[in-house]
């Protein structure tokens, strides 16, 4: 049961200055390629009512490096993670997780700012960002600050973000280690994920899981372990009390704990 | 040239590509209102109040007491109301509908309903409310259990399955002429007439027009009975059309699924691989309404011994109560899941026997000759052996089994077979009617047969170009229209080629006859137009006890063997098919690019069923109803599929065919499981999940 | 709201959050556009917006404003995938072929088998189980390519 649209309002500013200049004003919700809030306007459970559209803001397309880091504008969409080798050299994960959200149609409008802001904790590119030490660059119309992503959610789907605030880039640092992404979905193609896993090797390796807790998680305790020089099966042990899996539609709890250890396990053999 | 074994461009014409096929949604009548269905919000009780949260002035209301004849959706049994009456059997049970022409207000209209909840019932095993009780018995099968070197036992189980066409349920309700003319996505015209004219009552013209159907398999065969119903009413209520469209979650929530079964085996055999003794127990859980549980349990038990000898068998089934919406008609009919249960059990035997999967059949298979669980002796028609060697041979089965063994890639086979057309005396009772019409534009057939996508319109104008002499293009395909078509059955049971096929060529061959050696066009020009009509008869060699369960239960049978060849991922139990070769004999192809597209379809479909496909009920409803909770199979989890036709014509079938649209479903679960377990996972339900997987997996 | 639809332009007074799928079947009468389940999974409401295959139901209009719009209607029945999706038997039921025709579009010039199964990764059929839909795609490429090659590239051979 659709929402009603004719209760709906929408600004479209022409630049980012305009958008955050009503941001400060009254609050909005950002709308950006809207795969995610029309599917709510179509199931009926849609809440907000007022909107800002982002689309229109070009210069949040931006596919950068400035030095050693990688700046990926909010509105760059899957596709354009897809086709660009700038990403493909420096995030091949992230160009991974990129081709396995949704079908082409979906690649072609969602985009990263967009799956940080929806705060699903099944989000494909979460993980990846968590793993590559990811900072989000947070603008209101007064101030600009920077959030790691591990430190922008504060609980299912709760993140630091001010209602006056935009996500306009994500910057990456960058990574030395070998890079490794695995999504467990529900399917080959357009699946929801069961477990994420993004992972970057090396002497301090660095592990993120998706689907497995409320929120995105950097497995930490395990990780210092495994740089301490753990064994594989005491990393998952201890990777076990660091996730928070949960049963739902799409798998179980079980299923879930066992295939993250696995996935770590797969990790740390190649 | 012949129009029949060829590939001939479809009836469809080029608008299904163009955007210009009418489906029933693309439709718009001056004045429509759109209608919505209020459903109830628990599984059991009775309605305490109705209460209009909004103001009703320019909506149109209607409520079971606006029924003007029978509140009964008529079928097989009088027991499911069109709208709740008191009692609530069922959770998204119809109890009031709206209609208004702004969808934004119809949407916005809250309405509160009061209930008096009742603990619901939803465990098929514990219910003693049976719809229907089945027994079939061959031989003394205690007696030749009791003198069997090895009796192997097993449970199994399968899920609900939702058909997922890809256009939801709608139609819309035109008033007219003092009744109604119902327009929409549907299967069975000739059920609507049936179950709306109860509703309205047998005075008011009514008349039911198929639009483009976006699929059905099985979905769209009784339930499109209730929704039309629905706009029906509103229509003669409001006095102006009506237009309902389901949306993907009310279609998943409300309508009908495949049948969830438990299947029981107890199966002696003889040390060499012989099969002595069947005892077989079917469970069907039916939801809450009879609808067409009852036919649906005749078709799963009839084939639940499988497509095997053996001269002492027992089946037992048992369509039951369940506080859920009622389950119904899908592609395979109760087979794909007694199917599955047999194949499965097969390959347990065979390991319990040390003994090869393919070896196993080879001994039991049926040949002609031999009788199957009805008694009914096998014929010419018989392909099970054909169809198994040739799958072997072309998909080097017992190679790969043995190369295979201990590594993630597996494989595994399923043989089986497809009753064509209406169980027993059903083609009989049904008294199915097709008309031929010679006018001036051409020949026309006037079939209540639809397309809906498996090639109707085509295939019949292929059967009736050859068997009148005329060209394929001359012939013309009326749309199904029930006040210009007669009544030919349902399109259901694979029986518009065999049965309403072969009714077509005997019209056809009549208007030949009296064509004499004119064409249709120069016979109209010199004496004008004229129609031959028939009436089916089933071959007068047909058998069948309704009361018993003796005798010919299907006219023929169509053959089919399937091997699936798979990979298994270790850390993550997904299952990624690589290849599967499905070999069906089914008489003969009329058109073989349809035939192909019914196999590679039902292949898919029946992969999504052993794999993907899984229903979730939370208190008695699906509760993942949405297409991203519940997944189809897209085309990365489509292998290659290697089909197989062999040709063996059906002399009692139009040019040797018999049906084919269902047997395809029949054969991918069971050799999908029949691959896992190759691969060491003890599997015996399907959907085969990566959860299940694990489950059945030793540990790390 | 304006745009290009089908090589034309086009201007609708409609509310800018409408969906672009409601807007092209009700405000432009163009219905090839097909709505099967309103969360971007089917894919028979896909249409090109600038090329790109798009769901229409998750598309605001006001999102389209500018953009070029290409719907089954602008390939007007001469585009050789609709010929061969109906004799290939890519088409069954049709409620998702124009969705997938469209899709198909955006492939490049010579796509094996594995770039046409990802590509059409988000366009659900039920009928067809698909292989018939690579077959009709596999041809129209070869024809393309023996008459030389034209008429590729991320428009098809749209106006």
């Amino acid at each position: 049961m659709r929402t009603a649209i004719s209760s709906l309002d929408l600004r479209r500013p022409a630049s980012l200055e305009e958008a955050l200049g009503i941001l400060r004003d009254e609050p909005r919700t950002p709308l950006a390629g809207a795969t995610d809030l029309y599917v709510a306007l179509n199931f009926g459970t849609l809440e907000p009512k007022r909107f800002l559209d982002l689309w229109p803001l070009d210069e949040l397309r931006e596919i950068s490096a400035r030095g050693d880091t990688l700046v990926l504008g909010a509105l760059v969409t899957f596709t354009a993670l897809i086709r660009s080798p700038l990403v493909a050299a420096r995030l091949p994960m992230l160009v991974e997780a990129a081709a396995l959200v949704g079908g082409r149609q979906i690649q072609n409008r969602g985009t990263l700012g967009g799956n940080i802001a929806n705060a699903s904790p099944a989000g494909d590119s979460l993980p990846v960002l968590a793993a590559a030490d990811a900072v989000l660059v947070l603008r209101s119309a007064d101030a600009e600050r920077r959030v790691p992503i591990t430190g922008f959610y504060t609980g299912y789907r709760k993140t630091v973000l001010r209602p006056d605030e935009l996500i306009v880039a994500v910057e990456v640092p960058r990574i030395a280690g070998r890079q490794y992404f695995r999504k467990v979905g529900t399917r080959a193609a357009q699946a929801i994920s069961k477990v994420v896993f993004a992972g970057v090797g090396g002497a301090a390796p660095r592990l993120a899981f998706g689907s497995i807790a409320p929120v995105v998680i950097r497995a930490r305790a395990t990780e210092r372990a495994l740089a301490a020089g753990a064994g594989i099966e005491e990393a998952v042990r201890i990777l076990e009390g660091e996730i928070a899996p949960i049963d739902d539609l799409r798998s179980s709890a079980a299923y879930r704990r066992r295939v993250a250890g696995n996935l770590l396990r797969r990790f740390s053999r190649a | 040239m012949p129009a029949v074994g060829r590939s001939v461009a479809r009836k469809d014409g080029i608008g299904k590509a163009t955007g210009a096929a009418r489906y029933v949604d693309d439709l718009v009548f001056p004045g429509m209102l759109y209608g919505r269905t209020l459903r109830s919000t628990i599984p059991r009780g009775r309605v305490r109040s109705v209460r209009l949260d909004f103001d009703p002035a320019g909506f149109t209301v209607v409520d079971h007491r606006d029924v003007p004849h029978r509140n009964v959706v008529a079928l097989i049994e009088d027991d499911q109301p069109f709208l709740v009456e008191r009692e609530v059997r069922h959770l998204a049970e119809p109890i009031l509908l709206l209609a208004h022409p702004d969808r934004e207000r119809l949407l916005a209209a809250r309405v509160e309903i009061e209930y008096d909840a009742e603990p619901p019932l939803f465990d098929p095993e514990r219910s003693d409310q049976v719809f229907k009780a089945i027994s079939i018995v061959k031989g003394d099968g205690a007696a030749a259990l009791a003198r069997a070197d090895l009796v192997i036992e097993g449970t199994y189980r399968t899920g609900h399955q939702e058909h997922i066409y890809i256009e939801p349920n709608g139609v819309v309700a035109v008033p007219e002429d003092g009744g109604v003319t119902v327009h929409g996505s549907i299967q069975c015209p000739f059920y609507v007439v049936k179950a709306v004219r109860c509703l309205l009552g047998e005075e008011r013209p009514l008349r039911v027009i198929q639009t483009e159907t976006g699929g059905g398999f099985g979905g769209k065969e009784e339930y499109p009975s209730m929704l039309a119903g629905h706009a029906a009413l509103l229509a003669l209520k409001s006095g102006r059309p009506v237009k309902m469209i389901y949306d993907r979650v009310e279609d998943m929530v409300a309508t009908t699924k495949r049948h969830p079964s438990i299947v029981r085996h107890r199966t002696g055999v003889t040390r060499d691989g012989r099969l002595v003794a069947m005892e077989v127990e079917v469970i069907l859980d039916g939801g809450a309404y009879v609808t067409l549980s009852p036919v649906v349990l005749s078709r799963g038990c009839i084939h639940a011994a499988g497509p095997y000898r053996c001269d002492h068998v027992a089946i037992r089934g048992r369509a039951v109560f369940t506080n859920t919406p009622p389950n119904g008609a899908f592609r395979g009919f109760g087979a794909p899941q007694t199917e599955f249960a047999v194949e499965v059990h097969m390959d347990r035997i065979a390991e319990a026997l040390g003994m090869d999967p393919v070896a196993l059949r080879r001994i039991n298979a049926l040949r002609p000759g031999d009788t199957t669980a009805t008694g009914q002796t096998m014929g010419a028609d018989c392909s099970a052996h054909q169809v198994l060697e040739e799958a072997v041979r072309r998909s080097e089965f017992l190679r790969k089994r043995e190369a295979w063994r201990g590594t993630n890639r597996a494989i595994g086979l399923s043989l089986f077979y497809h009753g064509a057309g209406f169980t027993g005396s059903g083609e009989r009772t049904l008294k199915s009617r097709a008309r031929l019409e010679l006018t001036p534009a051409g020949v026309r057939i006037a079939v209540g047969s639809t397309e809906i996508g498996q090639g109707t319109r085509t295939m019949h104008a292929q059967i009736v170009a050859d068997a009148l002499g005329v060209p394929y293009e001359d012939v013309l395909v009326a749309q199904p229209d029930t006040a210009r078509v007669p009544d030919s059955g349902p399109t259901v049971a694979s029986r518009t080629c065999l049965v309403v096929g072969k009714l077509l060529e005997e019209c056809a061959r009549e208007m030949r006859e009296r064509l004499g050696p004119l064409s249709p066009a120069e016979y109209h020009a010199r004496h004008g137009g004229f129609t031959v009509e028939r009436m089916y008869r089933p071959p007068d060699w047909i058998r069948w006890d309704d009361e018993t369960y003796r005798g010919d239960a299907y006219a023929t049978y169509a053959w089919g063997c399937d091997v699936a060849e798979l990979e298994v991922d270790p850390d993550t139990f997904e299952v990624r098919p690589l290849r599967l070769t499905a070999v069906q004999e089914f008489g003969r192809a009329i058109h073989p690019a349809l035939a192909e597209g019914q196999i590679e379809g039902g292949t898919v479909q029946g992969l999504g069923y052993a794999l993907l496909e899984r229903v979730v009920m939370r208190d008695g409803a699906m509760a993942n109803a949405q297409l991203t909770n519940y997944t189809i199979p897209t085309t990365l989890d489509t292998p290659e599929i290697d089909v197989v036709i062999l040709e063996n014509p059906y002399p009692g079938g139009p040019f040797g065919a018999k049906g084919l649209g269902e047997l395809p479903m029949d054969g991918p679960a069971p050799a999908v499981v029949n691959a896992l377990r190759h691969r060491g996972f003890d599997v015996r339900e399907i959907p085969a999940t990566p959860e299940l997987l694990a489950d059945s997996a030793p540990g790390p | 709201m304006k745009f290009t639809l089908n090589g034309v332009a086009a201007d609708v007074a409609a509310h800018p959050m409408s969906r672009l799928l409601d807007v092209l079947r009700e405000d432009l009468g163009l219905t090839g556009t097909k709505e099967g389940c309103g969360e971007g999974e089917c894919g028979a409401c896909t249409v090109l917006v600038d090329g790109e295959p798009v769901c229409s139901c998750l598309i605001p209009v006001a999102q389209v404003s500018g953009a070029e719009i290409l719907t089954i209607e602008g390939l007007r029945g001469e585009h050789p995938l609709q010929r061969l999706f109906m004799s290939e038997v890519g088409a069954q039921c049709g409620i998702c072929t124009p969705g997938m025709i469209l899709t198909a579009l955006s492939l490049g010039p010579a796509p094996s088998l594995d770039e046409i199964r990802t590509t059409l990764a988000g366009n659900l059929c039920r009928c067809t189980g698909y292989p018939a839909i690579y077959r009709a795609v596999m041809k129209w490429r070869e024809e393309e390519g023996r008459a030389g090659g034209h008429g590729g590239g991320r428009q098809g051979g749209a106006a």
